[in-house]
């Protein structure tokens, strides 16, 4: 069985960004629409990296914004001040 | 060369939040102090294993949540300056507010309380840090729930006095007793009930499909307190998912005691959210999925991962899991008939779907809808066309443990009304399920208490002993406006009115005593 | 099991007939007719009848149901509590052997709801 790791934003223009920067550093991600929101998954592995948004998103960016625009996730959360990794393990 | 001295990172900033604003107690025995934290049987023995992956301290904590509120505010005001009620799919789509208003947001206000309880009974500093920051964000959530939803309640009707409702009418007692239930167990318990089975498990399936619905039917005020209450779940659910780590990691003697849990709330979750998944099949003018479909990807697939990523623990995915998956094509529609047969006890409407909803139904429940619940909606339609809404004039049996009426099948047969049955110590009492009878015999002595509205109107206690009576005296609803069929209230009419559609033929049944118009 | 407190946990059941006010719970469940979409409670007399039971409560309580003018209560199935159950219509309830928050399931042989669909 497939263990997907996810992250749900809401579909804003902060939310662009992420999703560009998520599908640059996770090539095998997928990316659904849905009303108002975006979901992107990914098989065991997400990672969001802070050097990427911030190239995406022209300023610097703390990890901890995310939390503004997030709905929700799926996986083990590692958080640091460089990347935001979901991640299941077994 | 000079460098500028670094800012602290995360994980201390989070450290010195934590330890380093926690005491060891000097004067005073720490059982003295924290005297709910043993009693469960859960074993701790270093706290300092507590992990709080996002490492949240209270600046940035403040910062985020400031700035979620400022957002949605200005959402609130734009749609309230537009009219935004006007621009939703249809009236009928307020009904599933008036659910959520009287149903969810009350239990908001009680996970406030929960977790400011289960936080002042932990030793262990960063428990106590994540419990206020989660009880500051419950209050939070029913504070901007009830600003939200004041907006419709000057426009459409039962939405007036949640509280009051909450407390009182007869199928608010489902959510209610699961809450009471939840806090009124310790403190580990209550985690693995709020935090990991309902937060972690199942709140995805009440705020990510339903809210995208809220926003696929025009309702910008909803779906934005949704989706800021909902990122801060996002933390909550991570908070879940290391609860239960950090319990199963302290000592193997505490993998039974939590396997009993999420046995017991997997399906206590299970069965309240039966009234979201009706929500979604047929509150939703404009639907985006199915309940089935939902459940398939946040239950299914995401529980899935996570009971497999949990298997290293000794921890087995929730007993009943496989009758709430073959469930998953049949509660809605069981559900919906209950409630259009006893909607003359509600807050809200309730409705035939339109022809072109129950093609939709069909197609998302091929092998169910036709077959099993179309019959249903047919007759009562014909019955309606003929002047005869059909009102089930009975009381129903409520489930001793749920609360829910009896009115789910057998997991094996869809024909066979799924009953159970024993008695303790000489009293008979009577379950919905297997699951439901299940945390009944783990625990008599806590539900032979159940307050079951049926039983309490014909002990008496409720106002009176006519159902019109207690709907108006102790409910506060107001009959003919607040209850009753959708076509020909009020309320219908109204939206007519503000749509400037031409009112259809009514159809016969409103002249019935009991129909609204 | 019992309840895991933080003391000594005693209750009393909420539901006890004592707090019925001389009557008693009853409930029915009129089996492949789902359009009753759970058992009906019913609040009776314990000295009422079996056949005032029927007459009076039950057939009015089926009455909206295309099939309740069919159903022949002399071929009708019963069980008690999960027990095959004969009624005798002359005697009370309680003389029946219908105790306070019994659950009756009548069967109606050759019923099967609307459209023989179990509604």
């Amino acid at each position: 069985m497939k263990q997907l790791a996810f992250i749900v934003f809401q579909d804003n223009d902060n939310a662009r960004y992420l999703v560009d920067a998520i599908t640059e550093d996770n090539p095998r991600a997928e990316v659904q629409y849905q009303p108002a929101m975006i979901r992107i998954q990914a098989e065991k592995r997400l990672e969001i990296r802070r050097e990427t948004v911030e190239e995406k998103i022209g300023r610097e960016w703390d990890v901890q914004e995310m939390l503004i625009d997030v709905i929700s996730i799926g996986g083990n959360v590692t958080e640091d001040d460089d990347s935001f990794v979901l991640e299941w393990k077994n | 060369m000079t460098m500028q001295k670094k800012k602290l990172g995360l994980k201390d900033k989070y450290r010195y939040l934590t330890r380093d604003m926690a005491w060891e107690p000097s004067y005073q025995k720490k059982a003295d102090i924290f005297p709910h934290e043993d009693f469960e049987g859960i074993k701790i023995t270093d706290w300092d294993k507590w992990e709080d992956p996002f490492r949240l301290t209270m600046d940035a904590y403040w910062k985020y949540q400031a700035e979620k509120e400022k957002k949605l505010y200005a959402i609130f005001d734009a749609f309230a300056q537009n009219n935004g009620h006007q621009n939703i799919s249809d009236a009928r789509y307020v009904n599933a507010l008036k659910l959520f208003l009287t149903g969810v947001s009350p239990l908001e206000y009680g996970a406030f309380q929960g977790y400011s309880r289960a936080g002042r009974q932990f030793s262990g500093a960063g428990a106590r840090v994540a419990c206020q920051m989660q009880a500051i964000d419950e209050l939070r959530h029913v504070q901007t729930q009830i600003h939200a939803m004041s907006h419709y309640n000057k426009h459409f009707n039962g939405l007036h006095d949640f509280a009051h409702m909450h407390d009182r009418v007869w199928f608010l007692s489902v959510p209610k007793s699961f809450f009471d239930d939840a806090r009124s167990a310790g403190p580990f318990e209550f985690l693995t009930a709020i935090s990991f089975s309902f937060e972690y498990v199942l709140t995805n399936l009440l705020f990510v499909p339903f809210m995208s619905g809220a926003a696929y039917n025009g309702d910008m005020a909803t779906v934005t307190f949704g989706f800021s209450a909902q990122s801060d779940e996002a933390r909550h659910m991570t908070l879940g998912l290391e609860v239960i780590k950090f319990m199963l990691e302290q000592h193997e003697d505490n993998v039974p005691i939590i396997q009993r849990w999420i046995d017991k709330w997997f399906w206590r979750g299970y069965r309240l959210l039966s009234l979201v998944g009706m929500m979604m099949d047929y509150m939703l003018p404009n639907k985006v999925m199915s309940w089935a479909e939902a459940w398939e990807v946040y239950y299914e697939q995401n529980g899935g991962a996570l009971f497999k990523d949990l298997e290293r623990y000794g921890i087995r995915p929730p007993k009943y899991q496989e009758q709430a998956n073959i469930g998953k094509q049949h509660i809605t529609h069981q559900i919906w008939a209950t409630f259009y047969q006893y909607s003359h006890a509600t807050n809200f409407h309730t409705w035939i779907p339109s022809e072109d909803e129950q093609q939709w139904l069909a197609e998302k429940y091929p092998d169910t809808f036709d077959k099993y619940y179309r019959p249903r909606f047919d007759h009562w339609q014909e019955q309606h066309a003929n002047g005869q809404r059909f009102y089930n004039s009975i009381l129903p049996q409520l489930c001793q443990v749920c609360q829910v009426p009896a009115l789910f099948t057998e997991p094996d047969d869809p024909t066979q009304l799924s009953h159970r049955q024993i008695v303790h110590e000489g009293e008979r009492y009577h379950f919905c399920s297997d699951g439901c009878c299940d945390i009944f015999q783990n625990e008599p002595e806590k539900y032979i208490q159940a307050w079951l509205p049926v039983h309490q109107i014909y002990q008496g206690n409720c106002g009176g002993g006519d159902v019109q009576t207690v709907v108006e005296k102790y409910y506060h609803l107001k009959n003919g406006q607040d209850n009753l069929e959708y076509v020909g209230s009020p309320e219908y009419l109204r939206w007519l009115a503000w749509k400037k559609l031409a009112t259809p033929q009514a159809p016969a049944g409103t002249g019935d005593r009991r129909d609204a118009a | 099991m019992s309840v895991n407190a933080i003391g000594e946990y005693r209750a009393t059941p909420r539901d006890l007939q004592a707090n019925f006010n001389g009557m008693q719970m009853l409930y029915v469940h009129w089996e492949k007719h789902l359009i009753f979409c759970s058992p009906f409670a019913f609040l009776v007399a314990p000295a009422m009848t079996f056949a005032a039971f029927v007459e009076q409560l039950l057939s009015d309580a089926i009455k909206a149901h295309p099939d309740s003018a069919r159903v022949d209560f002399n071929e009708a199935v019963w069980t008690l509590n999960g027990e095959r159950f004969v009624p005798d219509y002359a005697a009370s309830l309680e003389a029946n052997g219908i105790d306070h928050k019994s659950m009756l399931r009548l069967n109606t042989p050759g019923l099967n709801g609307v459209q023989g669909s179990c509604s």
